[in-house]
């Protein structure tokens, strides 16, 4: 047995060695910010927001074509699996032990676990094979079949904390499974289930593979949704790695757009989850 | 049968709501097997031309119409590895100081700021690998070790930058909050009274961290470690911009290679017939590889643990 004193200094000697490697991890957040917003600031402005790119060789033009179709691919996937994703949990909070709910839950497993990219393989073969055309559409389809699970595993988790005795309450007045489902237990967990759902729409924001491979990307303002459109993930990697000086500070410009609309995503859920957490008393 | 429940569900005042969250759920569960079904299809061509051949040939020849998979298996395997002897001791570490050192004002933001790490998105990893990462490990650890040791074939140069070792830095820097999110929770499950038991010994709190917390979390911080090793194996984008993106055998830690997940973004767009195919098959190997490990981690994380005690005698939880 080594000496107490010797003891201590060991002990105190792992553990700054250990806080070390905590620093540096957060020191990591701290870089990758720090360049994004240094290389991205100078590059956004208005016109840039707003406008479409410009052809090869010619300064300026934008990336308001990305951000549009981005925007409506992801509203596409939400309104596919936010339904399905919300039903499919109240599926398994009505019947949690079912041989169909633990199939369920473990598929989700399965799916969450999945790359996305296998997500885009999937889609692709099934719509943009069969109809020669990459989409808005497919891309939408492949961020919703991405979230869904997702939405599933955090809804069912938030209908559990909705207590078994509000609910027996309610049958004994005499309602329905469906009225309690719609009038107790969905607007009780309304604001869990919105952070769940911003989380997810968080993570499709930044996909590429997935979208690159079903929608592609295009120089121009999406006008029908069987079009291939432009994206901002997928902007941010073809001009990453183009050759182009221009090209490549319009990427940062617009990884510090995707960055900000994703950070703040997932800062107001967190906010929004200790403000239900003070109010129930946690 | 299927009717008489509906007629009955229906006089009941429920309508169609169970069969309707029933038929959501069931959707989910095919969902799984809709993936593998379409993907194995569009991978059958493949399957058959080159039987197992594929997994060991190195060519990827579109002109001659031959592929194989050995190069870019076996970067895959590499840079993830890479990555998971990084962050693994990185990742624990950093959970450790969260949940067992660090004062009460400094948990919150260190933990908030490794969640902040996982919301990046792969894209822009990409971005900061290619401009900032990238051109440091060319000229600093990169032209060390070339430097150095560049006799060895691991660590041959030239230093270009894009290659394994900055993939696997970067792959590190993205799975790190998973290891550390996970490792958090399971050491969270050690009960207190082992922990207060060995204080109450006179332990330091290092010598409690390391004989009563680390060792009842093992199971789960493997799980833990398999789960941030799925998540590099699958990784595409940030992999794509970095790797270098050689189609060959991955042997210095300098040089431009190939994954799987990479080389299916770059080919992807363009390709048709027996080469698409190629690249659904190498889909299906990462989506069976993936599953697996992710299915172990699960496994290991979320099982029903026995407590050991710090002599290593098996206590049971209660």
């Amino acid at each position: 047995m080594p000496s107490n004193h010797r003891r201590r200094v060991d002990g105190r000697a792992a553990e700054v060695i250990s806080s070390l490697f905590a620093l540096a991890a957060t020191l990591i957040l701290g870089l990758i910010l720090y360049f994004i917003a240094r290389r991205g600031l100078g590059a956004i402005n208005w016109t840039f927001l707003t406008s479409l790119p410009t052809p090869v060789g010619q300064p300026g033009g934008g990336i308001g074509n990305a951000l549009i179709g981005s925007a409506i691919m992801i509203g596409i996937g939400t309104l596919l699996a936010v339904p399905w994703g919300v039903t499919a949990a109240i599926f398994l909070d009505q019947h949690p032990h079912s041989k169909l709910a633990s199939a369920t839950r473990f598929a989700c497993r399965v799916l969450t676990g999945v790359p996305s990219l296998i997500i885009g393989l999937f889609v692709f073969t099934l719509l943009v094979l069969p109809t020669r055309t990459y989409s808005a559409l497919a891309g939408g389809i492949a961020l919703g079949v991405m979230m869904t699970p997702l939405i599933t595993l955090s809804s069912e988790t938030i209908l559990a904390t909705v207590s078994s005795s509000w609910r027996e309450a309610s049958y004994a007045l005499g309602a329905t499974k469906q009225q309690t489902v719609r009038m107790l237990i969905l607007p009780t967990a309304a604001g869990g289930l919105t952070v769940g759902i911003m989380l997810a729409v968080a993570l499709a924001a930044g996909q590429t593979a997935p979208v690159l491979l079903t929608a592609l990307t295009s120089r121009f303002w999406l006008e029908n949704l069987t079009q291939p459109a432009a994206s901002l993930p997928v902007l941010i990697y073809t001009y990453g790695i183009s050759p182009f000086p221009d090209w490549q500070s319009q990427a940062w410009g617009a990884a510090l757009a995707l960055v900000t609309i994703v950070l703040v995503l997932n800062i107001v859920s967190q906010a929004v989850v200790s403000v239900v957490n003070r109010r129930r008393g946690v | 049968m299927f009717i008489k429940r509906l007629v009955s569900h229906t006089h009941s005042g429920e309508g169609l709501f169970p069969m309707v969250t029933a038929l959501a759920a069931a959707l989910l569960l095919s969902l799984v097997g809709g993936i593998f079904w379409v993907v194995l299809r569009g991978a059958w061509p493949a399957m058959s031309a080159f039987g197992l051949g594929f997994l060991v040939s190195t060519a990827w020849d579109p002109v001659q119409n031959i592929y194989g998979a050995a190069p870019v298996m076996l970067g895959t395997l590499a840079t993830s590895i890479l990555a998971l002897l990084i962050a693994g001791p990185l990742g624990v570490a950093t959970a450790v100081y969260i949940n067992e050192l660090a004062p009460g004002y400094l948990r919150k933001p260190v933990s908030f700021a490794v969640e902040l790490l996982a919301a990046v998105p792969s894209v822009v990893y990409g971005l900061w690998g290619l401009f900032v990462l990238a051109p440091w490990i060319r000229t600093g650890p990169g032209a060390f070790l070339e430097q150095h040791f560049g006799f060895l074939p691991l660590f041959r140069g030239p230093s270009l930058g894009v290659g394994v070792l900055t993939t696997g830095l970067l792959l590190a820097i993205m799975i790190l909050p998973t290891i550390t999110a996970l490792t958090r929770e399971v050491m969270r499950g050690v009960p207190l009274d082992l922990r207060e038991a060995l204080f109450a010994l006179g332990a330091t709190r290092w010598e409690m961290i390391t004989r009563v917390v680390l060792p009842n979390s093992k199971a789960g911080i493997i799980g833990a470690l398999l789960l941030g090793l799925g998540r590099a194996i699958g990784e595409a984008m940030a992999v794509t911009m970095v790797i270098g993106n050689a189609n060959r055998l991955p042997v210095s830690l300098l040089a431009p290679a190939q994954t799987a997940a990479s080389l299916i973004v770059n080919e992807f767009p363009e390709a048709f017939d027996l080469q698409l195919s190629s690249l659904l098959l190498l889909g299906l190997w990462l989506f069976i590889t993936t599953s697996l490990v992710n299915l172990a981690a699960v496994w290991l994380v979320y099982r029903p643990t026995s407590v050991k005690s710090a002599q290593g005698g098996a206590l049971h939880a209660k």
